[in-house]
């Protein structure tokens, strides 16, 4: 799996592109609270438009970062989800807590 | 039911990997590989490799902890039918209806959910999981594809 991480003022836009499972959660997991180490950043936005695969490694990922930015007094907020990507969240109880938007521009919009 | 008869006249494959996290995508690839015979719709495929990664992690997760066992996979297919047997030797499980419950987890501080179990009966259409402490486990599973059309025949 592939981690692009890009910083629109206060909030950190995270591409995730290929597969997310057991073995890549940590990837995305460091690649996030390394931005939070050296930036003050209050928002997270997870684009998921090119994940091709996520297991239930996904849920305990975003829901590990949705807490994190919870207890900052911040927000998460996800786009570019599938159906197969949605039907896991779903499961897992996520969508009820994360906003979902259709794409970047529109999650920052939520966000402002 | 589940239940096969793994005989001369049903295709099968076997592997065993050891249990490493690398090796939880090279198993979804052989299987999804394996079931393309049976001409399953992406959904389908899709379906099945998130079910065969929840088992796989399983036993690289909890059943060995951290020394590296082994994991084998063994797959049959008949007619529009996929059966998958994933199997360790590792701890076990000691109850295994509490495992089967949704946000049961013994390592949340590892951010797992819980939701191993119940993903995998979602997306297959049987799962029968055997156990003993000590020993080891199996999950069995059985999907059939393209249910609708072949109803409507
Ligand atoms: N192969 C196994 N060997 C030993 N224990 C297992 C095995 N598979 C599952 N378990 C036990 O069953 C519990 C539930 O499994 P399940 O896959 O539903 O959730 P999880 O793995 O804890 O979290 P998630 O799958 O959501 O990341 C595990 O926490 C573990 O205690
Ligand atoms: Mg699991």
């Amino acid at each position: 799996m592939q981690v692009q991480i890009i910083r629109r003022k206060k909030n950190l836009i995270v591409r995730l592109k290929g597969e997310l499972d057991h073995h890549t959660s940590l990837t995305f997991r460091q690649a996030v609270e390394k931005e939070l180490e050296k930036e003050i950043i209050q928002n997270l936005i997870i684009n998921m438009e090119n994940l091709t695969f996520m297991d239930s490694s996904g849920i305990g990922a975003i829901l590990g970062r949705y807490k994190q930015f919870r207890d900052r007094g911040g927000k998460v907020v996800i786009c570019g989800l599938s159906r197969h990507n949605k039907k896991i969240l779903e499961m897992g109880g996520l969508l009820k807590i994360i906003p979902v938007c259709t794409d970047e521009r529109q999650a920052l919009e939520n966000l402002s | 039911m589940y239940h096969y008869r793994p005989g001369k006249q049903m295709n099968y494959m076997m592997l065993e990997v050891p249990a490493r996290s690398e090796n939880e995508s090279f198993v979804r690839v052989v299987i999804a590989a394996f079931a393309a015979r049976l001409d399953p719709t992406l959904e389908e495929v899709n379906e099945v490799k998130t079910a065969v990664s929840e088992a796989v992690t399983n036993s690289i997760l909890h059943a060995y902890d951290d020394d590296r066992g082994l994991i084998k996979i063994r797959a049959f297919v008949e007619d529009k039918k996929l059966w998958i047997e994933i199997s360790d030797s590792g701890k076990g499980i000691d109850d295994i209806a509490r495992a089967r419950e949704p946000l049961y987890t013994d390592k949340p501080e590892l951010e797992r959910s819980g939701m191993g179990f119940t993903i995998m009966e979602n997306f297959m259409d049987e799962v029968v999981i055997s156990s003993s402490p000590g020993k080891g486990t199996v999950v069995k599973m059985l999907k059939v594809f393209n249910k609708v059309a072949e109803s409507s025949h």
